[in-house]
């Protein structure tokens, strides 16, 4: 946009400040795609006018600084209130998950852990009974042991774990039906540009909220970060409504949602740098440097409000927390990067198979009944779950199970070694300790667990209640590990005189630590789904506060997402957003084929011409029969239908509010009026009714390419501005329209994939 | 809108002021120690309600499994650790919680099964004000406050109200067919 004259662009401005903003134009469509480069130019507009008025008076300064602090006061609240919800749903959480044993009688609000806190009659072995706890059987028949009372256990645990998962989608079908998912695709398509009203609202963050715990709570083989993003997204979004500065600019209010989706993985995992890397690395589009300082700010907040809250009653933020300080060997990294292709082999059979499952739900009756799908599940996992003590447990705290080293101080039937110590002779040859059989149990019942694990996850990932996807890979990453490391632990005490564990492994210490291999396993299986790679790492280092293990970590995500990416290049989340047919551009998929704008562009040689207005020929009539006979969103506006020289773009929605705006407002407008979008009306005789100018909803500066320019340029054009169209000329005249829609069907046709598939614009 | 803030910086307040003020409840802190199997003792678990300064093995481990010159040697393999907890969070949080469920489920049960018997029961079979989009739809919210309600003749803070409440239900039919039905979003 340049500057006139001197004179003539001073009189412009004048004249458009006696014309009013029409009240509702540059507003959005519910699922349509915003345009980034009109709402920065928005902003800084109002930035500029703020900063022009701000030497007038103290007032005006007050208000400039109060604009330039609201950043931060809202990303402030965003981590209060996430760190808040996220401390009430573990609480509340961790609570029911108990309920579906049995109750606290002297105060029913704490769960088991907290029941027996304060008793003395835990015991070395069973650290978990104590008198105050009354499991099911207990209350109801009278008898703590005996076949009688596990039957009823059993059908208490059953009984519960319906009714919570019943309860949870019957409130996300009456009241928040899009409160269902994980969300963090949505988020994507969201801070890419989309909008999808009510996603990210008030009775969504509620429903969430309520239903995530019931969902958690019911034994459902689903976690909660995911969930937990769209909580902390909503936070963001209802808090940026109080500021004028972000509920008015789609384009600044996705700067609060990338900073609130960084506080809400830094709750999950009590990682504020991971959730900022994570932040920049799978949910945000465009992450400028005052996003990035922002959302650390955010995490960070969000992490302290919820140590405070301290629900763990051990100031740590995530339950399976843990400090090692055991040193690994380099033979190890062959185990290591086994895992790793374990992680990348069962994320690329996830992603298919899930993908497989939730289609077949989508297009065929199955889909019909999600409360009964709800029900169905959580009957056959409540079942196969409560036999298998591993499984009956809630995950995290499987997790946390498996990745702690078995010290001496542990009592678990995983950490039942023989000991060879008796008395004073504590040091032996041989640096390992072979497995009682109660390490051989639970190694049969983790086999057991892993294989119903990863069966359950693949049809319970994508149910219409709250479902996250990280806890479930990590624990299904976590047993393999742990059962890899007791196997390499035993192969080194059986044969401890090979060459590799003589070498490296000293006599008297404990040489492997299964603890460490559950860990890799853990960040193995997540990366191998969701393809992340440095936040993934970051998070677990600070999940176990070490850079001892970051060499073993790389290692095993690295393997893991080159096995993956040798299957499919998308992660879960990219593949949920093309299964449901967001418009999304993803900008880590390189476009290499040689195609020309002219072959993507819209009209077709098959199709009806080009819809375009005329600058000044046109009447209010033909102006509406345009609009009700096609279905575009915008159209080109050019000179005259001879020289098809551009002149800019307008939008449907622009007109269709001008156009009645100007019925309400000016009188004098009829059917036969005409229509200008130049500065001055158009010469017309004496007795017409008063014309119609509409040069204020018209951009004069629409984006254009050339007919022959490389379709490469084109989509990089469309990445990096974050366009919604753009314009092809042929000599300077007006060809065609190339829209992100029709990019995405032909990126998808080039990949061979059906393009009708896309189904928004 | 302005209700839901209300009730939010009143939640968020009180967890913060909660959280500061009672942990100093003696009954949330404690002093857990861990002692494994030692000769011929059995591990046990030993807790008290002592303070920082004291949570050590002579102080918690009380009686003492062995005697003087082996008080050492146990004591050094023993792990204590000093944990304190907020029971009135935990109180207060899971009373809210339920109480916010409850609420829901009651207005819940309100929607699909009193709302449409007290239609039917004011309005008989035969008043059914289609509106638009919902011609045959069975779902609770379709046309039962429209028939229940008499707009003109209330006052004006109601109408609103009504007003709202209508709006909100037709949004959420709209997700709810767009998630449940067509399965457009969130499939």
């Amino acid at each position: 946009m340049s500057n006139g004259g001197g004179v003539a662009s001073s009189t412009t401005h004048l004249l458009d400040f006696l014309e009013e903003p029409i009240p509702g134009v540059g507003t959005y469509d519910d699922f349509h795609t915003i345009d980034w480069v009109r709402e920065k130019c928005k902003d800084r507009e109002r930035h500029r006018k703020i900063n022009s008025k701000k030497k007038e008076s103290a007032w005006e300064f007050t208000k400039s600084l109060y604009d330039a602090w609201s950043g931060w006061l809202v990303v402030t609240l965003t981590g209060l209130a996430s760190g808040a919800l996220a401390g009430l749903i573990d609480i509340a959480a961790d609570w029911m998950n108990d309920l579906k044993e049995g109750v606290c009688l002297s105060a029913m609000w704490f769960n088991h852990e907290q029941c027996c806190w304060t008793s003395n009659e835990t015991t070395f072995a069973e650290r978990d009974k104590c008198p105050q706890w009354k499991s099911w059987a207990e209350l109801i028949l009278g008898q703590a042991e005996g076949p009688g009372s596990y039957i009823m256990n059993y059908f208490m645990y059953i009984y519960w774990a319906l009714s919570f998962a019943f309860l949870a989608v019957c409130l996300v079908k009456v009241f928040a039906p899009y409160a269902c998912g994980s969300g963090i695709p949505e988020i994507k398509t969201i801070l890419s540009g989309f909008i999808i009203r009510g996603y990210l609202g008030k009775w969504t963050l509620m429903i969430k909220t309520i239903t995530l715990v019931l969902a958690v709570a019911s034994g459902l083989s689903l976690g909660k970060e995911g969930p937990l993003v769209h909580v902390a997204c909503c936070c963001g979004n209802i808090f940026s409504y109080l500021f004028p500065k972000y509920s008015k600019n789609e384009a600044k209010k996705r700067e609060v949602l990338s900073a609130a989706s960084a506080a809400g993985v830094s709750v999950a995992f009590g990682a504020p740098i991971g959730g900022v890397l994570f932040s920049l690395e799978e949910v945000s589009y465009y992450f400028p440097l005052k996003t990035l300082w922002r959302s650390f700010f955010a995490a960070l907040v969000a992490a302290f409000v919820l140590r405070s809250i301290n629900p763990f009653g051990n100031s740590r933020l995530v339950l399976f927390y843990v400090e090692y300080h055991t040193p690994w060997y380099l033979f190890e990294l062959i185990p290591f990067i086994l895992l790793g292709v374990f992680g990348g082999l069962w994320g690329a059979f996830f992603i298919r198979a899930n993908i497989a499952w939730c289609r077949r739900r989508k297009s065929t009756r199955f889909g019909k009944y999600p409360v009964l799908e709800v029900i169905f599940v959580a009957t056959i996992t409540a079942v196969v779950a409560f036999p298998n003590p591993y499984t009956r447990q809630n995950t995290s705290e499987l997790i946390k199970e498996l990745f702690t080293d078995c010290g001496p101080l542990e009592s678990s039937q995983l950490c039942q070694y023989r000991s060879q110590m008796n008395g004073s002779k504590a040091f032996t040859d041989n640096p390992n300790r072979p497995a009682g059989p109660g390490v051989y149990a639970a190694m049969w019942q983790l086999c057991l667990a892993l294989i119903f694990k990863i069966i359950m996850t693949i049809f319970t990932f994508g149910l219409k209640v709250p479902s996250g996807l990280f806890i479930p890979s990590m624990a299904i990453g976590a047993i393999a590990g742990r059962i890899v490391g007791i196997a390499v632990e035993q192969l080194a005490y059986y044969h401890h005189d090979w060459f590799l564990f003589k070498e490296w492994c000293e006599v008297g210490a404990d040489c492997i630590t299964p603890g460490l291999y559950a860990m890799v396993g853990a960040a193995a299986c997540l990366g191998g789904v969701t393809r992340m790679t440095v936040s993934l790492v970051v998070i677990v280092f600070e999940l176990t506060g070490g850079l001892e293990y970051i060499v073993p970590l790389m290692a095993a995500v690295m393997t893991s997402k080159w096995v993956g990416d040798a299957f499919g290049r998308e992660g879960i989340y990219e593949a949920h957003i093309r299964l449901n047919g967001y418009p999304f551009l993803d900008a880590k998929e390189e476009f290499t084929h040689t195609t020309l704008a002219r072959e993507v562009m819209r009209p077709r040689r098959s199709d009806p011409p080009l819809a375009v207005l005329t600058q000044d020929d046109l009447t209010v009539e033909e102006l509406q029969g345009v609009i009700n006979e096609t279905s575009y969103n915008g159209f080109p506006v050019i000179v005259s239908k001879e020289s098809q020289r551009l002149v800019g773009f307008a939008l449907r929605r622009d007109i269709t509010i001008a156009i009645e705006n100007a019925r309400r407002k000016q009188e004098g407008i009829m059917l036969n009026s005409r229509v200008y979008f130049t500065q001055h009306a158009p010469t017309l005789p004496a007795d017409s009714p008063r014309p119609l100018k509409l040069r204020s909803i018209l951009d004069m500066s629409p984006f254009t390419v050339t007919d022959h320019t490389p379709m490469e340029i084109v989509v990089d054009i469309f990445r990096k501005l974050g366009l919604r169209q753009c314009l092809v000329t042929h000599n300077g005249r007006l060809l065609g329209i190339i829209t992100k829609k029709d990019i995405l069907r032909h990126m998808a046709q080039m990949a061979n994939q059906d393009p009708e598939s896309i189904m928004f614009n | 809108m302005k209700t839901m803030f209300v009730i939010e910086a009143f939640y968020l307040a009180c967890f913060v002021l909660l959280s500061q003020v009672t942990a100093k409840n003696s009954e949330d802190i404690r002093c857990k120690c861990i002692c494994p199997p030692y000769r011929d003792i059995a591990g046990k678990i030993y807790k008290q309600n002592v303070s920082l300064k004291d949570c050590n093995c002579l102080h918690v481990v009380e009686p003492m499994p062995v005697d003087g010159k082996d008080v050492e040697a146990y004591c050094l393999r023993c792990e204590c650790k000093y944990e304190e907890r907020s029971s009135g969070t935990i109180k207060f949080t899971i009373i809210v919680y339920l109480s916010i469920l409850g609420l829901l489920l009651l207005y819940m049960v309100y929607l699909t099964l009193l709302e449409p018997m007290l239609k039917r029961r004011l309005f008989g079979h035969s008043q059914l004000i289609q509106s638009d989009d919902d011609v045959g739809d069975q779902q609770p919210f379709a046309n039962a406050h429209n028939v229940l309600s008499r707009s003109h003749s209330r006052p004006n803070m109601l109408n609103k109200v009504e007003h709202a409440q209508q709006r909100w239900r037709r949004q959420v039919q709209e997700q709810r067919k767009s998630v449940f039905d067509r399965h457009v979003v969130l499939s």
